[in-house]
């Protein structure tokens, strides 16, 4: 039950009450943190990037293990910095054009397969006889007409004003209690990061928590 | 040669890239595997490189608004300084411990969490202001969140809740996110053909 004398925990402490004064009112200490913030994720994502996708992708292979294969991306990377200037910036469609088509060509089986046909072969109702019991066919059976009416609202309904089937209407029942049960869900997530916030304030740094 | 490099070069290499990646998950040859592991060490590297231009148009875009003095002077100063502070311990080293560490712990973590824990007030307030249940959707909304949300609670847990919060989530919402994905792959795969095809060139700036 001590307050603490680490240096790092009286940063993050001022930080966190930094930010939390926004709630009174946006103010220079929170823009001066906010900019810190931007500073600090800009540089770390690019050192991690850095660290894990170019040195182990292009770097080593090329420079260290001498494998010319590899100039190839390396050449095709180059050229995004054809952006500098605006007389050549249309070069940077060339390595835009290698990551897009390969993205799309590697995407498309891979995509089809887990979004659409994993979805619909997990969606697909059987007999009673194959669940092992009642309540597990009930639910099979909501699965499948909600899939099913979710998809007729989104593909077959046609503006605000159209009037709205059986079917569109319980499609859209479905997805209203899918979007409140993800709000519910969110809140209690930042709910879960506030209360995390709140015993780092009180217990690790001022040592009234334990 | 400015047209062949800018948009007919580009559309050959979407079009062969694009038809190699999609033919090579049907292949189980070895050839295919190895052209998928290359392509795809390739492309992780090219994308990085294209993470050096954002760092360079990061320091581009502040540098210029120190130097104009806007008005956002400190701001910029501050963004910059701590971009380079980063950009400069990591150089050092990432391990646990270092400087780059210590900062992403006690500086970047702190503020990432708070800030998105502020969420939890302004979703509290917008709530209170947007969750009327004027219409049946709108019930159908209000009473899913509230039963979630008292469904995580100790609370909710004793008046058996958090039951109707595993059955919502694993029924209900399952089958509207099963009915979101489908559309979306749908929609990927048909937006990805149209790519491959040079049907949709948006990507080249119209």
């Amino acid at each position: 039950m001590a307050i603490s004398s680490s240096i790092w925990v009286w940063i993050a402490a001022f930080l966190t009450l930094a930010v939390f004064s926004f709630l009174y009112k946006d103010n220079i200490i929170y823009k001066m943190v906010e900019a810190l913030f931007v500073g600090v994720s800009a540089g770390y994502s690019i050192v991690i990037i850095l660290k894990h996708s170019f040195v182990p992708n292009i770097w080593k292979p090329l420079f260290v293990s001498h494998n010319l294969l590899y100039l190839i991306p390396f050449l095709l990377g180059l050229l995004f910095f054809a952006m500098l200037s605006r007389k050549t910036a249309y070069l940077t469609h060339i390595p835009f054009a290698f990551l897009i088509g390969s993205g799309a060509g590697f995407a498309l089986p891979l995509v089809f397969q887990t979004n659409v046909m994993a979805q619909v072969k997990g969606t697909m109702l059987f007999a009673p006889s194959h669940y092992p019991s009642l309540g597990a066919f009930i639910n099979a059976l909501i699965i499948f007409i909600g899939v099913l009416t979710v998809l007729f609202y989104f593909f077959f309904s046609r503006g605000e004003k159209t009037n709205r089937g059986i079917i569109v209407k319980t499609g859209i029942a479905f997805i209203m209690i899918g979007f409140g049960a993800s709000f519910g869900y969110t809140v209690m997530a930042r709910l879960s990061l506030l209360v995390g916030r709140l015993y780092f304030l009180f217990g690790t740094w001022l040592g009234i928590l334990h | 040669m400015k047209r062949f490099l800018s948009r007919t070069l580009p559309l050959l290499m979407v079009l062969i890239f694009g038809v190699l990646g999609a033919i090579q998950y049907f292949v189980p040859h070895k050839v295919s595997q190895v052209y998928y592991r290359t392509i795809l060490t390739w492309s992780i590297g090219v994308s990085s490189m294209a993470v050096i231009m954002a760092a360079i148009s990061f320091l581009r875009y502040h540098y210029k608004k120190i130097m104009s003095s806007e008005g956002d002077t400190l701001y910029s100063s501050i963004a910059l300084v701590a971009f380079l502070a980063m950009l400069g311990f990591g150089a050092f080293g990432t391990d646990k411990g270092s400087l780059f560490y210590q900062f992403y712990q006690n500086i970047f973590v702190p503020i990432n969490s708070t800030m998105f824990s502020l969420l939890a007030f302004y979703m509290a307030s917008a709530s209170y202001r947007a969750f009327r249940a004027k219409t049946f959707e709108a019930a159908l909304l209000l009473t899913a969140a509230i039963i979630v949300i008292l469904g995580t609670t100790p609370v909710g847990s004793s008046i058996f809740l958090d039951k109707v919060t595993m059955w919502i989530m694993s029924i209900p919402n399952l089958a509207q996110k099963r009915g979101i994905l489908i559309g979306v792959g749908l929609g990927a795969t048909a937006t990805s053909l149209k790519i491959i095809l040079g049907i949709e060139k948006n990507w080249l700036g119209g």
